[in-house]
């Protein structure tokens, strides 16, 4: 269905807002699930995003990234994964015991390579 | 032989203690009850009013003190129960100061400890005078009056849940199971005796697994205006005005969140007892997942020890409610005499 | 016998391996950066000079610090490297002595034997030959221990000993082979014509009794010069490299030259200096708790000078410190580590040809992002104050010490200002750590500029990674203090009244404050006179890493559990009261596995303050911490 035959009845999805799971690209979440298996441990507890320095002046939030990498949903993050100060009180606060600071790492080395076609 | 002529030890004087004690003494046999505070009942001694329908715990209480008074059963307080030895003729029981029993079946109900809250350095108990954990909110229900430690009356309280629960930080992996619940009951109590405190629960997941809790949980948010916000608690400090400061992530908003309280309440979570892994330890009874003690299967022998003549009731094998506990009881005498009948 | 033919295999190896090192050594010291090429001509000339003398005759020869650590291999490494070194200077005297002409050249001293056997049967000679022979049986009995050690590690007292690559292997061999085939060569010759002394005289009697020496020995001469000739040739693409390049890393050293942050001459020397001894390995906790048994700084070394991957090598380490701390060549090796780290983001950044040269706006966006990482952070304009008080990060999670903290300098009168008491800027130290340097210094220059803002003329941390970064990266006028420091400075001017703590407590070095900074003794001087202090097995440079530690980029959190719980073990050993340290990581990862109540410096100092009704009764004590310090 185009977006013209959408619009016939009164209301467009944008497609920025659907989080389009047949289409995403996971290859993030692969690269990082293959070098740091605990990244597929967080319950979402928000544990690191309450404590998180970064967190306290910009939109940063690793908990709501990690999120994102598992949707496939790469664009959100792109600005957002270098904020992150590796101070590592994230590490110390997480229940699950997820390597945040190797996860947060791996993001962006992923986000680059995916960047430059070499993913 | 005769039942009346068989005896065997309940070590640990809780719910599952008393009720094992209970049951056994009916069925005609002679039961010794060691318990290692002045008198048994556990924890359900200092609590106030239970989930889901906060019937008094001293209805229980009563109930369960009833079920002990027979002339089949002993008690010795004070007392614990350090050693479990196979002897020509059973059973031999070390108590703690020395003495021995012999026995013809033992069952362990030595229950849970709840966590030191003081091990989640984070949350400040210990530190910070207005952190309390549930067990000292029930205390003051008892007294009937929630205050502050300044004695002033709170505006606004906290309960974090999954405190020393799900934890890999403090080696508890394991859901507590009743923390959910007895915060929110706990929720509507302080709702109910400070209409105008405002109440917060900060919680994981809300896991109102049992019957009633889901209904609790509907009444807490229909009749009492009780706040719910699905983030963990990293933090507490105190700001100049002495209250106590949070920080969460919001994780529903997606944002961090800051909130001055007066009192924050840490649901405590269950753990393996220190006197039931002194006890295993000492008689080669084999401990699980998170320290509790392991049953010979997890669906079908929840009460067998794998040690011949040696019975498992109660928290010491895993988190349970009062209900489940007493059930667990009444399973392991069924097979108590199970094992005695067949001998 | 007079066929020189089979010197010549010796002949090539040295003469190649001579110019190897001239041409190596130009080459190393060309691409030296200015201020070291002049750092290493001021010390040629200088007193550097005669210490690397000095010290290479204690270390390169006789393995002074190996063997303080582990007397037989000391014993090894001595018998071979001093042995040999002995047997050449006095094979080269002999020769020079006993022939006829004088200044020949090396083979003629090296297969002395061969030119002359019948030399040594009386008189002087005859001490030199006993004398000659005596040095063989040193070098051989180290040899054996060498080969014990190669097949039986735990003999000598190892835990694990290192691989080797194939060109190792080689070299081993023909190393194994040249004593040995000395001895026998020797011992033909001396046997067909009955000279030698004890050992080549003793063993050719016997040989000559059953086998045809004279027809013998010249197989053996050959395999001699063959051995030699070989380990000459194999030794720059083997570990044995790092006999000769240990002696230009002690002169670099000697001349004041350190190994910075990028590569360089340094580093490179550094690389093949290294014996691959395993010394670093047996020291290593992720090895001896943790059970990772390839990531030690000895195959970091290896990697690095056979160019391999090791990216996933140099992130696994804790930067704990301990393997620098015993390496007998002296590498640093956690610098060096460092470097690969950034390195690694740097060869990540590398782009093609065409990419570089294509206006791609993703590219673009890489870059400003890369430039900068923490433009959102406001600088607000800080309250003045003498001192400022830094809990750090990881400070925040241990409020005890924070709550400690704060009663020890109100007690005290210090006026303070807490400056991340709402949480604050991250020092910088772990992006350091894991080697991104240029956004550590963006947050560098923003707690700069707010510490130099404020005016503080002492700035007080209580965490030791904030503590490293602000005494070593950042430039401040202020004094920088790690609270134990600084609450040992309130003792010493008598500003804290404290109490005695009736209680047995052990003291834990963090990484960072210890072997890091070198602060060993103001943590012991405050707890002393608090409590009763014990010591532990492994303590001050050599004490343990708790597993917490934020250099390691991907270890576990099982694994530092692990680490943490043996480090635990070993330091509470004595049963204390209390498991001291002073390091909020340090506090979380012991408090995680300890038996033992684990408290920091200051939580103990501040139990030690009298009670606050009685504080408050008296007069508060005059501010002096500030000006102490003015004047300090």
């Amino acid at each position: 269905m185009s977006a013209g035959q959408a619009n016939r009845f009164g209301f467009v999805i944008n497609p920025s807002r659907l989080i389009d799971y047949d289409t995403s690209d996971r290859k993030v979440r692969e690269y990082i699930t293959l070098r740091e298996p605990s990244f597929t441990l967080c319950f979402a507890c928000g544990g690191c995003a309450a404590t998180c320095t970064a967190g306290q002046h910009t939109s940063f939030n690793l908990r709501r990234m990690n999120t994102y990498i598992r949707r496939g949903e790469i664009e959100p993050l792109r600005e957002e994964v270098t904020r992150c100060m590796l101070c590592g009180k994230c590490l110390l606060v997480c229940p699950r015991g997820v390597n945040t600071r190797n996860v947060v790492s791996l993001a962006a080395e992923a986000i680059r390579k995916l960047e430059r076609n070499e993913l | 032989m005769k039942s009346t002529q068989l005896h065997i030890m309940v070590a640990g004087g809780g719910v599952a203690g008393m009720e094992a004690a209970g049951t056994l003494a009916e069925m005609g046999y002679r039961v010794t009850l060691v318990e290692k505070g002045d008198e048994p009942g556990g924890h359900l001694l200092q609590w106030h009013a239970l989930f889901p329908d906060r019937r008094p715990a001293e209805e229980v209480r009563s109930y369960l003190r009833k079920r002990i008074e027979h002339r089949n059963i002993s008690i010795i307080t004070k007392t614990t129960v350090e050693k479990i030895r196979h002897h020509i003729s059973g059973l031999e029981v070390n108590l703690s100061g020395g003495t021995s029993e012999k026995a013809d079946a033992v069952i362990v109900s030595t229950g849970f400890d709840l966590f030191d809250a003081s091990r989640k350095e984070e949350y400040g108990y210990g530190i910070y005078d207005n952190v309390i954990t549930s067990a000292e909110l029930e205390v003051m229900f008892n007294r009937g009056r929630v205050a502050k430690a300044d004695g002033t009356v709170p505006s606004r309280i906290g309960l974090i849940h999954c405190v020393g629960s799900r934890d890999e930080k403090v080696n508890n992996n394991h859901c507590s199971k009743v923390c959910c619940v007895t915060a929110v009951k706990q929720a509507i109590e302080i709702r109910k005796m400070l209409p105008s405190c405002e109440v917060f629960c900060f919680y994981m997941d809300m896991r109102m697994y049992g019957p009633y809790y889901e209904e609790l949980y509907r009444e807490s948010q229909e009749f009492y205006n009780v706040n719910f916000i699905r983030g963990k608690v990293s933090e507490a400090s105190v700001n100049i005005n002495n209250r106590l400061v949070i920080k969460v992530e919001d994780t529903l908003a997606g944002r961090p969140l800051k909130m001055e309280l007066d009192i924050m309440v840490l649901m405590a979570g269950m753990e393996m007892a220190a006197s039931g892994m002194k006890l295993a330890e000492a008689s080669g009874m084999k401990r699980g997942i998170n320290r509790f003690l392991e049953t010979t299967d997890h669906h079908y022998g929840n009460n067998l020890s794998g040690i011949k003549g040696v019975f498992y009731a109660g928290t010491c094998t895993a988190p349970m409610n009062i209900t489940d506990t007493i059930s667990h009881a009444r399973a392991a005498v069924a097979e108590t005499v199970r094992y005695l009948n067949g001998r | 016998m007079n066929s020189e033919l089979f010197t010549l295999p010796f002949n090539l190896g040295l003469y190649f391996i001579l110019i190897y090192s001239v041409v190596r050594s130009t080459v190393w010291f060309r691409d030296l950066s200015r201020p070291d090429k002049l750092r290493l001509q001021r010390g040629f000339f200088g007193k550097p000079f005669m210490d690397s003398l000095r010290e290479i005759f204690s270390e390169s020869l006789l393995h002074r610090k190996i063997f303080s650590k582990n007397p037989v291999l000391g014993y090894m490494h001595m018998s071979l490297a001093f042995g040999w070194f002995l047997l050449i200077v006095f094979g080269t005297i002999e020769a020079d002595f006993f022939s006829e002409k004088h200044l020949n050249p090396p083979s003629h001293a090296i297969f002395f034997r061969w030119f002359n056997p019948e030399h040594g049967a009386e008189g002087f000679a005859r001490i030199f030959s006993f004398w000659m022979d005596l040095l063989l049986a040193f070098i051989l009995s180290g040899l054996l221990l060498a080969i014990i050690k190669r097949f039986i590690p735990r003999m000598m007292g190892m835990k694990k000993t290192t691989k080797h690559t194939w060109t190792d292997r080689i070299a081993l061999i023909s190393l194994w082979l040249i004593f040995p085939s000395r001895l026998l060569a020797e011992s033909f010759t001396c046997g067909a014509y009955g000279s030698g002394s004890f050992l080549t005289g003793n063993l050719g009697n016997a040989l000559a009794s059953f086998l045809p020496a004279a027809e013998m020995a010249p197989w053996f001469w050959w395999l001699y010069s063959l051995s030699l000739g070989t380990f000459f040739i194999l030794l720059p693409v083997s570990r044995y490299f790092h006999i000769p390049v240990e002696l230009f890393l002690i002169f670099m050293r000697n001349s004041g030259i350190t190994t910075g942050d990028r590569h360089s001459s340094y580093t490179e020397v550094q690389t093949h200096a290294c014996s691959s001894c395993g010394v670093c390995i047996s020291v290593c906790q992720m090895s001896s708790a943790a059970g990772i048994h390839d990531i030690q700084s000895a195959y970091f070394i290896k990697g690095l000078r056979n160019d391999r991957d090791i990216a996933a090598i140099t992130a696994n380490c804790l930067m704990c410190g301990r393997c620098e701390e015993v390496c007998p060549v002296g590498i640093e090796l956690g610098p060096m580590r460092l470097i690969e780290r950034r390195q690694g983001e740097r060869s990540d950044r590398i782009m093609k040809l065409p990419e570089k040269y294509s206006l791609s706006r993703k590219r673009g966006s890489t870059e400003k992002i890369l430039t900068q990482a923490y433009g959102y952070l406001v600088r607000e304009e800080p309250e003045r104050a003498d001192v400022l008080f830094f809990a750090g990060c990881m400070t925040h999670l241990t409020p005890s010490v924070i709550v400690a903290m704060k009663k020890i300098m109100d007690s005290a009168g210090v006026r303070y200002r807490f400056m991340d008491e709402n949480g604050g800027v991250c020092c910088g130290r772990p992006l350091m750590l894991a080697g991104r340097d240029r956004e550590a210094r963006e947050l560098i220059n923003h707690n700069s500029d707010m510490i130099w803002k404020s005016g503080a003329q002492i700035l007080v941390t209580s965490c030791p990674i904030c503590y490293k970064v602000f005494r070593e990266s950042y430039y401040l006028e202020a004094r920088v203090m790690h609270h134990s420091e600084f609450i040992n400075l309130l003792i010493e001017e008598g500003s804290l009244r404290l109490g005695y703590l009736h209680k047995k407590v052990v003291y834990h070095d963090p990484c960072e404050l210890g072997r890091g900074s070198g602060i060993f003794e103001e943590p012991r001087a405050v707890i002393s006179y608090v409590a009763e202090l014990q010591t532990s097995s492994q303590e001050s440079n050599m004490s343990l890493c708790c597993g917490g530690s934020l250099g390691n980029l991907t270890l576990s959190s099982g694994k530092r559990a692990m680490i943490a719980a043996d480090a635990a073990r070993t330091l509470t050993l004595g049963s204390p009261d209390e498991l001291i340290t002073a390091c909020p990581l340090c506090k979380k990862t012991f408090a995680q596995v300890a038996e033992t109540k684990v408290s920091d410096i200051a939580e103990l100092v501040a139990a030690a303050l009298p009670a606050p009704r009685a504080a408050k009764a008296k007069t508060r004590p005059p501010r002096r911490a500030a000006r102490a310090v003015s004047n300090g």
